[in-house]
């Protein structure tokens, strides 16, 4: 059975649990404000986009892979439909462009992965710079491109019912959605056999490569609708993020899920208490008012322990050994 | 009537018959233009800022570009999209070249990162004009802002948005701990607030330049704090996160949300115009632009060493709030590069 729970009880997940249940409760007590309603909707508002990239990066992942150009695809995509509506393009032909962008990009990196045997790695490493560089250089003006005045996006980020941003419910459908794929579908239980043993699952008979590509065509369209979030929030859309350490978060929050990289197990549960995890922790040393730099030292030694952890519990098995990891 | 027009015309043809071979004769005397091209042909000015993609930099560009040529000097830039490393490198790439820049304007994305650089550049013959962003090393000039200046700007800006009734607690987004922009910019708002002891700041997070995380960051600062009145974010690339916080908290009234720009239309001008922004102190652009090719044609015919001196021009910078905007308040980037694709 994939899922954490065949690790005995205390698989990474629930360690990673526990430790954000500790972390809540020590805040919850010494931070004032921080049981506040209004403060816990900024928590989760604060990792919804983080935690979208996260359910796209969980398919692939799980699958066995990894997609190094989400942030790529993410932004560029976004910044490129705004582009096209400040250049006057109708909302359906701007909208129809980018997903035509995004297919084209999800196809190339499951194409080079698949029937090219590219490692994951390296494909999406080459695929994400390709088109931060081409849409940067050929396609948009500027870094930050502006939602033009009275557009959808504006209306969707001003859209909450209870004071609750619309992000949060994307990220709660989208986890709910992965989850009834990767649960109750053919096809998603496909993706956590082939991430298990690749060959074993193609000697059954599973196509694998239309497989693969499926998983990046879903990968680069979670990643535009993150964009898209992004651009309706802040009103605009600044491509600088692609440089950021955006992207390394997103595998933060699906590694300290207890999703392995080396794929076949896990599920939404892993990524949306990785993200709750990150999203309490930032909260809180902002509360404090620690400086950036130690924030990112306390993050990554977070990591470092549930990792170190997750190997002292759970002792690699013979096949990952032989594997390695992605 | 038609009389004293042609009697008026042929009075103006003959003054200017016998005047025009008097000031000819004054102007082959003139030793400036020679000497001018003499110093000026053919010399390599290299920009490398921060990015090509932003505001300010495309304008110094589109500037400095139509005044190289228009001495008949050649201009390049150069575009490190944000990576020290890229700038470094370069940097490290144009001092080497064969056809080695004369003038090289860097902006630097921190105090200490290039100093290294621009000391062998000089040494190499190569005068170096820092802008925007200060570093540690003497440049052959240093044209832009003073951050501290800007930073006091902000902070009045902020303390007159406020109000003597409000609650006096200002919160501020700052960049992060090493631009020397963000430590500046700091300084100079203290230097301010330190004399006005009634206003407080009540939190000082970094958004490490990133809008999303000035947007959290500024959430969770109104979650702590909500009686706050005002909010400096030290940079406008950023402060949509800021904004979008203030937003979503429905606040928009009651916190005057202070950032720092460069001045350009659809960026600055148009932020305020629709609220997003209260004031941003914002550069001059043309102004800055000219200083730096006054710099340059300065010193290609100075004939000193590089690092002789390391005189400050500082510009001028302006808050642009929604009671001052006015047309000439903002440039258009637009216009800009339609006017230079137009020659």
């Amino acid at each position: 059975m994939a899922g954490g729970s065949s690790h005995g009880f205390w698989s990474q997940e629930r360690i990673v649990l526990a430790l954000a249940v500790a972390l809540f409760a020590v805040a919850a007590i010494f931070l004032p404000g921080f049981r506040d309603i209004g403060n816990l909707i900024s928590i989760v508002h604060s990792v919804s986009v983080l935690g979208l990239l996260a359910v796209g990066m969980a398919i692939v992942i799980i699958g066995r892979g990894i997609d190094l150009s989400a942030v790529a695809i993410m932004a560029m995509s976004a910044a490129w439909y705004l582009q096209l509506l400040n250049d006057g393009w109708s909302e359906w032909q701007a909208l129809g462009a980018a997903g035509a962008g995004v297919l084209v990009i999800g196809l190339v990196n499951g194409f080079l992965v698949a029937y090219a045997e590219v490692p994951a790695i390296f494909a999406t490493l080459a695929t994400g710079s390709f088109v931060f560089g081409f849409v940067r250089s050929r396609l948009i003006t500027q870094d930050a491109v502006p939602v033009p005045p009275g557009n959808w996006l504006e209306q969707l980020g001003g859209f909450q019912p209870l004071g609750i941003p619309p992000e949060v419910f994307i990220f709660g459908g989208a986890c709910f959605v992965a989850y009834l794929f990767l649960r109750f579908t053919k096809w998603g239980r496909y993706v956590y056999y082939m991430g298990d043993n690749l060959l074993a699952a193609r000697n059954m008979g599973i196509p694998v490569r239309p497989m693969n590509l499926l998983r990046y065509v879903i990968s680069a369209f979670i990643a535009l609708a993150a964009g898209l979030l992004t651009a309706s929030s802040l009103h605009s859309m600044n491509t600088r993020i692609v440089n950021s350490t955006l992207l390394y978060d997103i595998i933060l929050v699906v590694v300290i899920g207890g999703i392995g990289l080396s794929g076949g197990k896990g599920g939404m549960r892993n990524v949306i208490v990785g993200a709750v995890l990150i999203g309490i922790m930032q909260n809180a040393m902002t509360i404090i008012d620690i400086p950036n730099l130690y924030q990112n030292l306390i993050k990554a030694t977070i990591l470092l322990i549930a990792i170190v952890i997750d190997s002292l519990v759970n002792p690699r098995d013979e096949q990952t050994a032989q594997q390695g990891d992605i | 009537m038609k009389l004293k027009t042609l009697l008026a015309t042929l009075a103006a043809s003959a003054v200017i018959a016998f005047t025009a071979p008097v000031m000819q004769a004054v102007a082959d005397d003139d030793p400036g233009p020679a000497a001018y091209e003499a110093a000026m042909k053919g010399k390599r000015v290299a920009l490398v800022p921060l990015a090509m993609g932003f505001d300010l930099a495309q304008g110094w560009s589109a500037i400095l570009k139509r005044e190289v040529e228009g001495f008949g000097g050649t201009f390049e830039t150069r575009d490190p999209n944000w990576s020290t490393e890229a700038g470094a490198q370069a940097i490290t790439e144009l001092i080497s070249s064969e056809n080695k820049p004369d003038v090289l304007i860097v902006m630097a994305f921190d105090l200490n990162s290039y100093s290294k650089l621009l000391k062998k550049a000089q040494a190499e013959g190569i005068y170096v004009i820092l802008i925007d962003n200060p570093a540690n090393f003497k440049a052959d000039a240093y044209v832009g802002g003073d951050w501290t200046k800007l930073g006091m700007l902000e902070a009045e800006a902020v303390m007159k948005g406020c109000g003597e009734g409000s609650s006096k607690k200002i919160g501020l987004v700052q960049g992060d701990e090493v631009n020397a922009t963000s430590l500046y910019q700091y300084a100079g708002i203290m230097k301010v607030l330190d004399q006005h002891k009634d206003f407080q700041v009540v939190a000082k997070p970094d958004s490490n330049w990133d809008a999303t995380t000035s947007r959290n960051v500024t959430a969770t600062m109104l979650q702590q704090n909500p009686d706050i009145c005002g909010i400096i974010d030290f940079w406008d690339g950023d402060a949509s996160g800021a904004a979008a916080a203030i937003r979503d908290a429905g606040k928009q009234d009651k916190i005057f949300l202070v950032t720092t720009g460069g001045g350009e239309e659809t960026n600055t001008c148009a932020n305020v115009g629709n609220g997003t922004f209260d004031a941003v102190v914002s550069t001059e652009l043309y102004n800055e632009s000219e200083a730096m090719v006054a710099m340059v044609k300065y010193l290609l015919q100075s004939g000193q060493p590089p690092g002789t001196a390391s005189p400050y021009i500082y510009t001028l910078m302006s808050t642009v709030t929604k009671d001052n905007l006015n047309p000439r308040s903002c440039w258009s980037l637009k216009g800009l590069q339609a006017a230079a694709e137009a020659k």
